[in-house]
């Protein structure tokens, strides 16, 4: 093979996205595999490693992108536009699935003929001269059977050719799949963790097949796998994937060290996040981590509370290009790109001068934080329009309320009672107890100041209190500005 | 606990008096179900009135045949069957591979032997008058049945597609070599094949629709169609003759050689210097649907070794995974409803030329229902066992007619064929429960490397699960 051959990606997705309805299974995915290369592609259950596979091999055709196949003769292939059977017969992709996929009742050999389908049929005169038996096509059956033959030996099988599939072993039936597979004569091999349930031994077999698979046949390989043994020990190039989105893309070594990849497996540490987070005063994030569903974000609450809150969502109207806006504390790799932010930018105020000190690393560290939060802004904006206000307030007001209280929810917000004493705002039909409470965190405590109420402000304790549009309805501004009024009235 | 206790009853022999009790329990029930059944019947008497006519006898005979059966199911056979099969697993373990009996061994050239023979036989046995209903009700219809259910058994056996509305391919078959035949006077040997490319035409129509629907989906669908078929042959009556049918339709001649028509010059009588008779002419059909049998099953055999009928078998097991694979199983489920279909369309224009008229009464959805339960019943995908459920199930039901010795003891008023569709039914029942598979459960693989060893009924899969 030509330098320039090994140049060239044997399959290159640009742009890919897959929507569910409103479920965003892969957000703007672009990466290449390299041709003669055993491309890994890993990431956390549910990251939409499998739904990449389904839209390569046209069992879904994706929402965007391209999907481009070059063959070694240099012919290009459009996969995305391909229904899923030309995929294989034309641009030779073949692929395994995750749950085995054998004809359990037909015999391993059987398995690998219906594999070599499409050259028998040309072979038979489609099926016309097959059934006078010309000779053409028992040449064609005996090659296929010796092309079978060739590969039960690679997968170790050959002494089984006769049984049927389903009594093979589980390890048998993952090897039988591939063997299958590349019986179609593919450019690229497409696996669905082939190495889930095998034990250590049949996991090493595994490699070895792969190992051979690569060297000899000039197959490229790509691989989806949870196990990081096979991952490391195979791969030359491994891509991560969180979320939909690809969060990581590099060689083994590169990958495993990346602490984008380390948090999206294992996680950050809570307590870490929430120092950094309480640091930098981000307390919307905060308040998200500890309250469950993101209310300004999410659907409302009052739709389903087990709803949304790790759901995903892809706006690519934003003219400034990608921007994919996801729950505050779903994605590991954006917590820790966000503590990462906060930490540097807290370096550099530090560096500024040791005389401004403290006080203005944090404000330094403000503003990173409030840009590092700017898609969840942006979207609480669209989302809530006052709620931006108040994000906006926190990020850049620095005469925000006295530290330790949560943001200000609406415009007149107090830091306290006026005069220590705090109107009984249950008076006020719609309001209970505990939204009392809550409005009294927010600097909400007097009668006139709800009687003040824009629009906005309505809107942002609407969504804050998870009261779509009741607080309009049973006229709480009109009811407090009777109250206030009373109230002025009883006073004098 | 209760499987221990059964075992040390019978280890000790001991066990008539609990098929006496079984047999008790047995009797008192089927009481209890027959009392009213039939016991008391309902008839008129001369003035029209409503009257009940006990029938204590005909009770007594139904509770001591059950009585009788249960005893010696218990008693005998239950105990019979357990011992021979643990003698089979003893015999598993100890000796590898059972010899096949030589009828096993050589079963398809005894039964092609004994297919040629028969009219021979017949003939010899009841002479030249006596062997017409032999050939006809026994040979004809069976071997009619034995090709619908091959041909059935490409979509339902092979492909996996549950086709309840296989009838309307029979009848586009039927209808048109009745019309091209009675109108334009064209001759079997040119409208068989057509009838075929019909059949197949209209099994692609059917097809194109369903193409993404499978198991129970599939069967509504089709069934659905077999019905939209025979109600167009009802109601088109500028074109079908609606249900009067169509009679008058031309006998199937020799290659134009030798006519079966008793007036025309070349008939076989004349030629030969023989007694007129109708059987010369079923014995011919016999051999012609002799030959249209063997060649639905050579199709079918060489068939199921070419990458299509892989195809088939594939699709049946696993449509995702022949996907993946690069077939294109839309052509794949299209060819399997063709061929099937133009096999129907065989049959159905032979069964008009023996008939001599068709209407749509021939075509009713039970006869899908038949055809299917004898794939289900020989075992799917498998020829041997078809022929042999097709021979059971309609030669079976025939031969009722013959029961004449059973008026004896149910009375003159008894009717064997009434129960036709009971006792086809109980035998459905019967052989589900024996043999859950089918007659032939195993699956022979098309192709093998070392050793051809048949596939376990329980690896295959039906396909419209």
């Amino acid at each position: 093979m030509s330098d320039g051959m090994m140049a060239s990606p044997v399959l290159k997705l640009e742009h890919l996205s897959m929507k569910f309805g409103g479920l965003v299974a892969i957000g703007d995915l672009s990466f290449e595999a390299k041709r003669g290369e055993i491309t890994a592609l890993i990431g956390p259950n549910g990251a939409g490693k499998t739904t990449v596979f389904n839209c390569i091999t046209g069992f879904y055709k994706p929402s965007e992108g391209m999907i481009t196949l070059t063959g070694s003769d240099g012919r290009q292939f459009l996969l995305e536009r391909m229904p899923d059977h030309e995929i294989t017969a034309k641009a030779k992709v073949a692929r395994t699935f995750q749950n085995i996929r054998l004809f359990s009742g037909m015999t391993l050999l059987e398995n690998l003929l219906v594999a070599q389908h499409n050259k028998l049929m040309k072979a038979s005169g489609f099926t016309l001269l097959g059934l006078f038996g010309f000779a053409s096509y028992r040449r064609a059956s005996k090659a296929s059977i010796e092309l079978a033959q060739h590969w039960l030996e690679k997968a170790r099988l050959v002494d089984r050719a006769d049984d049927p599939a389903g009594d093979l072993p589980y390890g048998a039936q993952r090897r039988l799949e591939i063997a299958r597979a590349m019986c179609t004569g593919p450019e690229l091999l497409c696996l669905d963790e082939p190495a889930a349930g095998l034990n250590p031994k049949e996991s090493a077999e595994l490699n070895a097949l792969l190992n051979d698979i690569k060297d000899t046949t000039g197959t490229s390989i790509l691989l989806i796998e949870h196990d990081m043994s096979v991952v490391m020990e195979i791969s030359d190039h491994v891509v991560v994937l969180e979320y939909g989105r690809k969060i990581s893309d590099g060689d083994p070594a590169f990958v495993k060290n990346d602490p984008r990849v380390i948090a999206a497996y294992l996680g950050v540490d809570d307590e870490e996040v929430g120092d950094v987070l309480t640091e930098v005063g981000d307390d919307q994030v905060l308040q998200q981590l500890e309250g469950g569903p993101d209310i300004l974000h999410g659907p409302h609450t009052s739709s389903s509370m087990m709803a949304g809150s790790v759901m995903d969502s892809i706006d690519h109207s934003d003219p400034l290009g990608e921007r994919v806006t996801v729950a505050p504390g779903a994605s590991k790799a954006g917590q820790l790109d966000a503590r990462n932010k906060a930490a540097g930018a807290a370096g550099l105020g530090a560096a500024a001068g040791a005389a401004a000190g403290k006080a203005a690393a944090r404000v330094a560290a403000e503003n990173v934080a409030a840009d590092s939060g700017a898609s969840t802004k942006a979207a609480a904006a669209e989302l809530g329009g006052t709620a931006g206000r108040a994000a906006a307030a926190r990020g850049g007001d620095t005469a925000s309320p006295a530290k330790g209280a949560p943001a200000p929810l609406v415009s007149n917000a107090l830091p306290a009672a006026r005069g220590g004493q705090a109107d009984k705002l249950t008076l006020i039909k719609g309001i209970g107890p505990v939204n009392e409470k809550k409005l009294n965190d927010h600097g909400i405590f007097h009668f006139d100041q709800i009687a003040a109420w824009t629009q906005a402000d309505i809107a942002a304790a609407e969504a804050y209190l998870a009261f779509d549009g009741r607080i309009a309805r049973e006229d709480w501004v009109g009811q407090a500005a009777e109250l206030a009024k009373g109230g002025k009235r009883g006073g004098n | 606990m209760a499987q221990a206790v059964t075992t040390s009853r019978e280890e000790s022999g001991n066990v008539i008096p609990y098929a006496l009790r079984e047999a008790g329990y047995a009797a008192l029930i089927s009481f209890g179900l027959f009392v009213l059944l039939i016991g008391l019947k309902t008839d008129q008497n001369i003035r029209n009135e409503l009257i009940l006519v006990p029938r204590w006898g005909l009770l007594a005979i139904i509770v001591a045949i059950t009585a009788v059966v249960r005893f010696v199911y218990v008693a005998y056979a239950a105990p019979y069957v357990e011992a021979s099969r643990r003698a089979a697993a003893q015999r598993k373990v100890l000796v590898a591979p059972v010899e096949k009996g030589f009828i096993r061994r050589n079963f398809n050239v005894i039964g092609l032997a004994a297919l040629f023979l028969y009219p021979v036989v017949i003939l010899a046995l009841f002479g030249v008058q006596g062997s017409l209903k032999w050939v006809d009700n026994f040979g004809i219809q069976v071997l009619i049945y034995v090709m619908l259910a091959w041909g059935l058994n490409i979509v339902v056996g092979l492909a996996g597609l549950l086709d309840l509305g296989y009838v309307a391919f029979y009848a586009v078959g039927a209808y048109a070599y009745a019309l091209l035949g009675t109108h334009f006077g064209l001759s079997f040997w040119i409208l068989l094949p057509a009838a075929g490319i019909m059949a197949a035409m209209w099994g692609v129509m059917l097809g194109f629709p369903v193409l993404r629907l499978r198991g129970d989906y599939l069967a509504i669908v089709t069934l659905a169609f077999g019905e939209i078929i025979r109600l167009v042959l009802i109601n088109w009556r500028e074109v079908t003759n609606g249900s009067a049918g169509i009679s008058g339709i031309p006998k199937v001649t020799f290659f134009g050689l030798i006519s079966f028509d008793v007036s025309a010059d070349n008939y076989i009588g004349k030629v030969f210097g023989l007694a007129s008779s109708g059987a010369y002419y079923k014995i011919f059909l016999y051999y012609l649907i002799v030959l249209l049998c063997l060649l639905t099953a050579f199709v079918t055999v060489r068939l199921r070794r070419l990458p299509i009928g892989r195809a088939w078998e594939a699709l049946r097991e696993d449509e995702i995974a022949c996907r993946s694979l690069g077939i294109n199983t839309t052509t794949t489920k299209l060819t399997a409803f063709a061929i099937g279909a133009m096999f129907a369309g065989f049959a159905g224009s032979f069964f008009a030329a023996r008939q001599g008229f068709v209407s749509p009464e021939s075509f009713v959805y039970l006869e899908s229902a038949i055809v299917l339960a004898i794939v289900v019943l020989g075992g799917m995908g498998s020829l041997g066992g078809i022929a042999v459920a097709a021979m059971v199930m309609i030669g079976g039901t025939e031969i009722l007619r013959e029961m004449g010795f059973l008026k004896m003891v149910f009375g003159e008023g008894f009717t064997p064929e009434l129960y036709r569709m009971l006792l086809f039914g109980l035998a459905v029942v019967l052989v589900m429960l024996w043999k859950p598979r089918g007659f032939v459960g195993s699956r022979e693989p098309t192709a093998f490397l070392h050793q051809r060893k048949s596939v376990a009924g329980s690896f295959t899969k039906e396909g419209h699960a």
